[in-house]
């Protein structure tokens, strides 16, 4: 295990360093394994809550978050809206959960906050909005429109001549939107090198298993193909992700992918690989389980 | 006001308009291949590294304005006036919803778009635009007022549609003419009709009015420029004064200019309207003042409403 050097509080602040571990960082692994754990809590807790939301895409998509907010993510907690933040752009808006329960577990978002998530009123809407929710960067809920809008990040990054990231995360069904292919061409073409996607392949989307429903084949040689540069990684391997994600940190010739393989549903056992909970909320007796299961 | 003379394009003027307003380093240009038809070229070529060139994508180029928008920039974005509506959810949920300073501007609009044919006339955007809450929609009449109201665009603090048109038609404004977003601009005072008028039809409108003074009909004609927010404190005074309307737009009379003012009056008055536009109906091939023939969008189209309208006063 790697000794800490920063905590997360530290990492996430206008002050830190433009780091990646290359550089020396060190993280520690275990702490955000504790992270992710904490964050899958929340997520069965308030889907449970408002009886609706997306479970499973959320539980896939939590480790590859917490790798990304835990190592490099500038953005300052107490000024969620720091104009020089790296932007983390939640393209699939539906796994709101997943995000809800980082900027929780920072300390953006309060209890009650994310206990209200789906209520009137509540600033944590079914899906991302960044005008509802402090630290929410995009308001999605259509999918395939997050790349296009990192992209629109990234160039005005670089005509500002800031150094700041765009990280945008994908999941594997909205790649089937041909505009992700129409950014993926443009940022290249752009030579959009603060540009970073994580895909979140967990194969199965709203209807069924992706290779039912309209299977994409192999998503990071189609982001070869425009260009980018690609990397595969155990999306629930704590170790490989931060390894990966840098790695991407270092990249800095052209757009880069990572093409995390994941497990909907991950870390609560009924949920795993099961389709029915993209989008159906534990009930009661389901959360004991998935509670005792996090424990 | 002087007499029209001849020669504006309104997407010339919104190329001026770039030009004018280009001394703010936020602002930034959009293209998706049609930068010389939009005429966006002009700010290409004199600021090529805030223009971003986007190919024939439409729906990408709606969210990376969206995302410049958020990251301080003012996007303007430009295609012909159909192929932004191929990105219509684009604008509804990336730009309209975080209310985002993007200004959409659709160029070759409408009929008078002629030879191209129907698949480039769109008779629907100013409908589609006006449905999207927190959107301005703009139709300017000439290049003088495109390019005023272009530049009034930098200030505005969220999204806006402007549909500009691609033939020369008689200017209505002169350097200088003063006009506002959001108010119309009263061209010619009668006091026995109003025609209300958008784009294209300006003109024609003015003329229509000079026949029916020949008849005895004293008519008001308003550049309703801005077609949301409608001027109805204007509409609401010609009301009194007028006690009839007539809309004239070169657009679908489902809910477009005469959509908007029609929703208004049937709600808060019972004074007539009648509405000269394209009646559910594609257009075709052909010379814009041909089609615009074709289609009744003339000035006795115009007059034949006035008279209508006033009958059922």
């Amino acid at each position: 295990m790697v000794k800490q050097k920063f905590s997360l509080k530290t990492i996430n602040s206008p002050d830190a360093p433009l780091l990646h571990m290359g550089d020396g960082t060190e993280v520690d692994v275990s702490e955000l394994e504790e992270m992710a754990r904490r964050c899958r809590v929340d997520i069965v807790k308030m889907t449970h809550a408002a009886k609706s939301g997306h479970p499973g895409g959320s539980l896939s998509a939590i480790d590859c978050m917490v790798a990304i907010y835990g190592t490099c993510l500038r953005f300052d907690t107490s000024n969620p809206d720091w104009e020089d933040r790296d932007r983390f752009i939640m393209s699939k808006g539906h796994a709101s959960p997943a995000m809800y329960s980082i900027l929780h577990q920072m300390g953006v978002l309060d209890e009650d906050d994310i206990m209200g998530f789906r209520t009137l009123g509540s600033v944590c809407q079914g899906h991302v909005d960044m005008n509802w929710t402090k630290g929410v960067d995009f308001s999605a809920g259509s999918l395939g429109m997050g790349l296009s809008f990192g992209l629109g990040c990234a160039l005005s990054a670089k005509m500002d001549s800031s150094d700041r990231r765009i990280w945008v995360m994908l999941g594997d069904g909205e790649t089937q939107e041909g505009q992700i292919w129409e950014a993926a061409m443009a940022a290249n073409y752009h030579n959009a090198s603060n540009l970073r996607v994580i895909v979140d392949r967990n194969r199965i989307q709203n209807d069924d298993f992706m290779d039912v429903q309209m299977e994409i084949g192999d998503i990071g040689e189609k982001f070869r193909s425009f260009g980018w540069t690609v990397k595969e990684v155990d999306g629930h391997d704590m170790s490989s992700l931060v390894d990966v994600v840098d790695w991407a940190n270092s990249e800095d010739e052209g757009p880069v992918a990572i093409v995390a393989n994941t497990i909907k549903g991950n870390g609560v056992s009924y949920m795993e690989n099961n389709p029915s909970f993209h989008g159906k909320a534990p009930d009661d007796e389901e959360l004991r389980i998935a509670l005792e299961e996090l424990s | 006001m002087s007499a029209p003379s001849s020669g504006g394009a309104s997407r010339d003027g919104y190329g001026k308009g770039l030009l004018r307003i280009a001394e703010d380093p936020r602002v930034v240009v959009l293209e998706a291949d049609l930068g010389k038809s939009t005429k966006s070229c002009h700010f290409r070529d004199e600021y090529p590294d805030r223009t971003v060139s986007l190919g024939i994508a439409e729906q990408n180029m709606m969210l990376v304005a969206a995302g410049m928008a958020s990251s301080g920039k003012i996007p303007f974005a430009s295609t012909f006036a159909i192929f932004t509506e191929r990105a219509f959810e684009q604008v509804r949920n990336g730009i309209a919803r975080p209310g985002l300073p993007v200004h959409i501007c659709g160029s070759h609009g409408g009929i008078h778009t002629g030879t191209d044919g129907s698949s480039a006339q769109s008779i629907e955007d100013l409908a589609i635009y006006r449905t999207i809450p927190k959107m301005t929609v703009i139709n300017p009449c000439d290049d003088i007022s495109a390019e005023e109201l272009t530049s009034q665009l930098l200030e505005l603090n969220g999204p806006s549609y402007m549909r500009t048109a691609r033939n020369k038609v008689p200017r209505m404004y002169e350097d200088g003419s003063k006009l506002r977003i959001g108010s119309g601009s009263v061209l010619r005072e009668g006091g026995d009709l109003a025609i209300i008028s958008c784009g294209v039809m300006v003109g024609v409108s003015i003329s229509a009015a000079e026949a029916l003074s020949s008849e005895g009909i004293s008519c008001t004609v308003v550049d309703m420029h801005t077609i949301k927010p409608l001027d109805v404190e204007l509409i609401a005074k010609l009301s009194e004064s007028c006690g009839a309307f007539v809309t004239a737009e070169d657009h679908s009379v489902i809910g477009g200019l005469g959509g908007a003012l029609s929703e208004w009056l049937s709600t808060n008055t019972s004074t007539p309207l009648e509405m000269v536009g394209v009646r559910d109906n594609f257009g075709q091939s052909g010379g814009s003042s041909e089609l615009m023939e074709l289609m009744g969008l003339n000035e006795a189209g115009i007059c034949e409403a006035a008279r209508r309208a006033i009958s059922r006063k």
